[in-house]
């Protein structure tokens, strides 16, 4: 992840976006400089603590002069870039990308925003066969251990878990992408369970994850049983308190018990990751009997 | 680096020397903390990260597979994380995850041009047999099809054409190495790189000096880098991989990049379905090849060059490595260069079964030890490339193109051709022709006369359909048999010349298998890194059967506009950009259409 050397004085550059003149700070993506105009533009693979991999494609945008569209989100601006992200070619690639994954993954516990671009952009998964007759991610859930859940028929491959595990936050790097094309997968080497593998259970995979392919155990227990309700849970901001370091907490409650734990992704100290004691230390509030 | 876990598995005693023997040449297999630290540690795991794709070829040349061992072992000496080594290891057809059920593994080419040639009987016949076998994509022995590529465990992986079953059970009998090369157009006066194509001893340099190899390279380091570039700029010389750029430019960005090391790497991982024009160059000219490096490598400024060949070309592999021993061993390669004070020496690095690492970016990753999937571009690799230094990428052909305009002058290089396809281009042809073969045409020949000199249409029936430039290409008609197959010709004509592949089907053959043939490529060979791709070349797939099932064309067309769509603008690299191409030929010409 990069961040701008304070100090420094900022440099500004006009670029033309949607016909709109606007100058961005020197060094932005194009999609801060969309940010900046408040365009809405879709991302996946993309986070703010995070290096961008530009491969989920759906924050493409048309740059002039560029045969192909250009994934905004990795995309230096440069002096004089006409860029459009309204365009029919945007809007059918954009479509086709949330059909595309749609079709293939289970969608249905994915971050809001996604059903909420899926709608906008008009997808229509279905196009593409009824889902007995497609290849699809379809497979077992991964229960290991207490604490993770891995159901990777959820996972649309956006390498976040695996830039958390990797350079990006725990230098841990349990886990890689294996296989080729449409079988490409996350996995650890040879496939073998989490407690086997260089896992250190700190939980950032978890923390990046935007389609609910990793959960914690508590949150995946209780959708199975129909008991997860967001919309009456609290979030409780505290700071960890097991070391000195100074990381902010937010406790997910719901009817009173912890059900998962989180750090602000813009949060100085932790840029959103944690460590176990952080994210699973919690247990002892509520005692098993 | 961090602390990496490794796993318990220990490898075994074959498996642990091959990997030391692979890494040796390369500094100290083990690298004790203290002398790690004395090396600057991070700095010391990284340079040693490009290491792992030839320890992968080691473990499965030793025990035909990739042991939990055996990696467990690569990866605490080469410091990689084992998940990250895994992902690579997967990503490569030719590596196995499995022990393997016997100790040898035939990979049968059932591609475009050997299912012409009764590649998926002999399949089946193999598999009948009990054979260990594997339905391979394209091996590049288009015109002496059906093709099967065998790793053998601890044995020189070989490569049987015209392979028939007899020739595959006594195939320990016969050294296919020692077979010639019978060219088509052989003596012709208009060949320019085939000239000593099956008339030079490939493995002999006296021989290569003795039909004017080296005179070049001489030349060249008289002219200087700034004057061979200029030569070069002159001639107009585009790249011959299928990007069609410009190779002077190439150079002149590179060259003047300063206060960084550059890199040559000649992309030889020529998998291109109906594409074998760049192996019978490396097999039979192989010295061509490397004067043709050395002189580019001095024209950039690069003291280093990289021959990545995919690993189903074990021939010229082999060939190439004697050649650039016996380079330098008269001098011609290496340090002080005849005597020039110059530096420059070559790298071979195979690939392992992955059409993707021909994508200049992936085969940076692919010889850098990461999985081959493309970078996003830009920055070009002419800044940021190999090892995120400045490099240049050519093609084979385009290479070998290099010695001519040194010795001849970029002028009368630029005077063959036409004005924007200067020089002579190879054609690969196969399918239904009289004689398939490596053909040389200077360029502007039509699609015609270039089939005429091959002797024409052959086989039953008539002339149905004829696929350029490759499964990446596009399909066309007898109706545009006058097109010249120049650059811009093409370009205009809206169809791609690729990689000079001309393939003829005939309305007795089954061109709907080609499609999906082609889709079903295109679907194993995505990297899986971008969605359009990754899911896109399935969906496409899926929807030419139901085509197939239904006689659905116009019902399916709509979805297959959007897949196109996508995959063409939105993939990461070209592999996504071109995987609906020849399809939706295919579809524009009718050649799906259901007649019955």
């Amino acid at each position: 992840m990069s961040k701008p050397e304070e100090n420094k004085p900022e440099t500004l550059v006009e670029i033309t976006i949607d016909d709109e003149k606007i100058a961005v700070n020197e060094g932005s993506t194009i999609l801060d400089a969309c940010k900046q105009a408040n365009i809405d533009t879709p991302t996946l693979c993309w986070a703010e603590n995070l290096t961008p991999v530009n491969v989920c494609r759906v924050c493409v945008v048309e740059v002039e002069g560029s045969r192909t569209l250009v994934p905004s989100c990795s995309r230096p601006i440069e002096e004089g870039m006409v860029v459009s992200t309204k365009s029919d070619r945007v809007n059918t690639s954009r479509r086709m990308v949330l059909e595309l994954l749609a079709s293939s993954v289970e969608m249905d516990r994915a971050d809001e925003e996604i059903l909420e671009w899926m709608g906008s952009y008009g997808s229509k998964p279905e196009r593409m066969g009824a889902t007995n007759e497609i290849k699809t991610s379809s497979q077992p859930v991964k229960i290991q251990d207490d604490l993770y859940v891995r159901d990777y028929e959820r996972c649309i491959l956006c390498y976040k878990c695996v830039e958390a595990c990797g350079d990006d936050a725990q230098h841990t790097f349990a886990i890689a992408t294996a296989g080729r094309g449409f079988d490409s997968h996350i996995s650890t080497e040879f496939d073998v369970d989490l407690p086997e593998s260089a896992c250190v259970y700190c939980g950032n995979c978890i923390g990046v994850c935007p389609t609910g392919a990793l959960v914690f155990k508590t949150e995946h227990d209780m959708r199975e049983d129909n008991s997860w309700d967001p919309d009456n849970q609290q979030v409780t901001q505290t700071i960890c308190g097991f070391c000195g370091v100074g990381c902010n907490l937010e406790l997910h409650t719901q009817d009173e018990k912890i059900v998962k734990v989180t750090s602000p992704s813009d949060h100085s100290v932790t840029d959103g990751h944690l460590c176990i004691k952080g994210r699973f230390g919690w247990q002892h509030a509520h005692p098993k009997n | 680096m961090p602390d990496i876990k490794f796993g318990k598995s220990l490898p075994t005693d074959t498996e642990k020397e091959a990997v030391d023997t692979a890494i040796a040449s390369h500094g100290p297999v083990t690298i004790e903390v203290t002398e790690r630290l004395v090396y600057a540690g991070q700095q010391r795991t990284q340079e040693r990260r490009h290491l792992l794709l030839p320890a992968l070829h080691a473990l499965q040349h030793a025990s035909g597979w990739i042991s939990p061992g055996g990696l467990n072992y690569v990866c605490r000496v080469l410091e990689v994380p084992p998940a990250e080594a895994y992902g690579v290891a997967t990503f490569y057809h030719l590596f196995a995850s499995q022990p393997p059920s016997s100790d040898q593994v035939l990979h049968v080419c059932n591609d475009i041009a050997c299912s012409l040639n009764g590649a998926d009987e002999l399949l089946t016949s193999l598999i009948k047999e009990g054979h260990e076998t594997r339905p391979s994509p394209c091996l590049g022995q288009c015109e002496r099809g059906p093709a099967v590529f065998i790793q053998k465990i601890a044995s020189e992986d070989t490569v049987l054409f015209n392979a028939d079953l007899p020739k595959i059970s006594e195939l320990q009998n016969e050294n296919s190495e020692k077979i010639s090369i019978e060219l088509p157009q052989a003596g012709s006066p208009q060949l320019r790189l085939l000239t000593r194509i099956g008339i030079v001893d490939p493995e002999s340099l006296e021989d290569y000096k003795s039909q004017g190899g080296y005179e070049a390279l001489e030349k060249a380091l008289e002219m200087g880098a700034e004057q061979i570039i200029e030569e070069v700029s002159t001639s107009g010389l585009r790249g011959r991989g299928g990007a069609a750029f410009p190779t002077g430019v190439k150079w002149k960005a590179v060259a003047e990049q300063e206060g960084v090391p550059h890199h040559l790497v000649c992309n030889a991982d020529e998998s291109e379905p109906g594409t074998f024009k760049d192996r019978v160059l490396m097999e039979n000219d192989p010295f061509a090849l490397v004067e043709s490096m050395t002189i580019a490598g001095i024209a950039i400024g690069a003291e280093k060059g990289w021959f990545y060949i995919r690993g189903e070309y074990p021939t010229a592999r082999r060939r190439l490595a004697k050649a650039i021993d016996k380079a330098k061993d008269y001098g011609l390669l290496g340090d002080n260069i005849l005597d020039s004070g110059r530096n420059f020496d070559i790298e071979i690095r195979s690939g392992a079964g992955a059409y993707i690492c021909g994508e200049e970016t992936a085969l940076f990753n692919s010889i850098e030890g990461f999985r081959g999937e493309p970078r996003n571009k830009p920055p070009f690799p002419t800044t940021n490339g190999l090892f995120d230094e400045p490099t240049v990428v050519n093609n084979v052909e385009t290479l070998a193109n290099i010695p001519r305009i040194v010795s001849n002058g970029g002028k009368a290089f630029a005077n063959e051709g036409t004005d924007q396809s200067s020089g002579t281009r190879l054609f690969c042809l196969s399918g239904r022709v009289t004689s398939p073969g490596l053909y040389e045409f200077e360029f502007g020949a039509t699609i015609g006369e270039i089939l005429d000199a091959a002797g024409g249409f052959s086989g039953s029936g008539n002339m149905k359909a004829i696929l350029l430039g490759g499964a990446a290409g596009n399909f066309v008609t007898p109706e545009s048999i006058n097109l010249p197959l120049t650059f811009e010709d093409t370009h205009e004509a809206g169809v791609a010349l690729g990689s000079g592949v001309i393939m003829v089907f005939s309305d007795k053959d089954e061109i709907t298998k080609t499609v999906h043939r082609i889709a079903e490529f295109f679907r194993d060979e995505s990297c899986g890194q971008c969605v359009p791709c990754r899911i896109g070349t399935v969906r496409q797939e899926e929807l030419l059967l139901r085509i197939s099932d239904n006689n659905s064309v116009e019902a399916e067309r709509n979805l297959f506009d959007d897949l196109a769509a996508v995959m063409s603008d939105a993939s990461i690299c070209g592999l996504g950009h071109t995987a609906s191409s020849a399809v939706r030929s295919a579809l524009d010409l009718g050649l799906l259409e259901n007649k019955s």
